[in-house]
């Protein structure tokens, strides 16, 4: 079982490095697309099919954004010029941060115990007790979502409405020389 | 193991955050790191041989609270990759509009200013 679960995460890790070191920005985008659906199976290992299905879902959508901006454009040859400081700069960086890395993951608790176990008032153990009780939700996460802590949902929403009414405004066309021609034609 | 495999994942991201020159290039490296948090939250609250958390109705609930994974830490994580998707976008429409004016996804080149 743990078994399955870290190859399938190598698989993810090698389809990252594609990503990271094909020069084509198709390619990237594609590896990328990997990534996204390898760790939709690995969350199905994990026992959680919700956020599984949400990933599967976001990932095709966020395929077709990226490829969407990708078609058409500079996409073939980019030029990499690998500069050697550069690149060795930026192994340094990502060294230095590994390394306080490990340290962060070597205060977590042993792999298969969850963190909740180790609290006697943690606020998932009250989910798990009481949650189908209170809520009358049998899926805890959806109760967690919608009832427990719906200010998080509609914060969450609202940070959608926000990058997405950015996104519009960034990519909207004449919207400035249109208010210009027709303050022209008003005066 | 499976915690070292998940900090490679977020290094990867880092590194071609650092490395890249094209826009898009970058904006994909970030969605690297951003998967590999999520993998970290989840992985955080996992239980061996632990079963999904949703109530089946044969079991009695101090069993199912006692073999269930973390809902919390999956709820957070099922907004975050909403929030990611909608970062994502907008981080993509910024980069298709220094396309359009500059010709290029290059950081290298997109320098002079143009009012």
């Amino acid at each position: 079982m743990i078994e399955v679960l870290a190859l399938l995460i190598l698989l993810t890790v090698i389809a990252a490095i594609i990503t990271v070191l094909t020069s084509n920005l198709l390619h990237a985008v594609i590896s990328v697309g990997a990534v996204g659906f390898l760790l939709a199976i690995v969350y199905l290992f994990l026992s959680a099919p919700d956020v599984a299905i949400v990933q599967i879902g976001v990932e095709v959508v966020s395929l077709v954004i990226l490829i969407r901006a990708t078609l058409g454009r500079e996409v073939q040859k980019l030029k990499t010029v690998h500069a050697v400081v550069g690149v060795s700069f930026a192994v340094a960086f990502v060294a230095v941060i590994g390394l306080f890395g490990i340290q962060v993951f070597n205060a977590f608790p042993q792999f298969g115990i969850p963190v909740m176990q180790r609290f006697a008032d943690a606020p998932s153990l009250v989910y798990l007790q009481s949650g189908l009780a209170e809520t009358g939700a049998p899926n805890l996460v959806t109760a967690v979502l919608l009832d427990f802590r719906a200010w998080d949902t509609l914060g969450e929403a609202t940070v959608l409405f926000c990058a997405a009414l950015g996104a519009v405004a960034i990519l909207r066309r004449n919207a400035r020389i249109n208010t210009d021609k027709n303050k022209e034609e008003s005066s | 193991m499976i915690y070292s495999l998940c900090l490679l994942l977020i290094l990867i991201g880092l590194y071609g955050v650092i490395v890249s020159r094209q826009t898009l290039k970058i904006v994909v490296s970030l969605l690297i790191m951003n998967h590999g948090v999520h993998l970290m939250l989840l992985l955080v609250g996992y239980r061996k041989n632990g079963s999904p958390p949703i109530v089946d109705p044969g079991t009695t609930i101090a069993d199912f609270a006692a073999g269930a994974v973390d809902p919390l830490p999956q709820a957070m994580v099922l907004t975050s990759i909403v929030i990611g998707l909608g970062v994502l976008a907008l981080m993509v429409a910024l980069c298709v509009r220094l396309y359009e004016r500059y010709g290029t996804f290059d950081v290298t080149e997109i320098r002079r200013l143009r009012g």
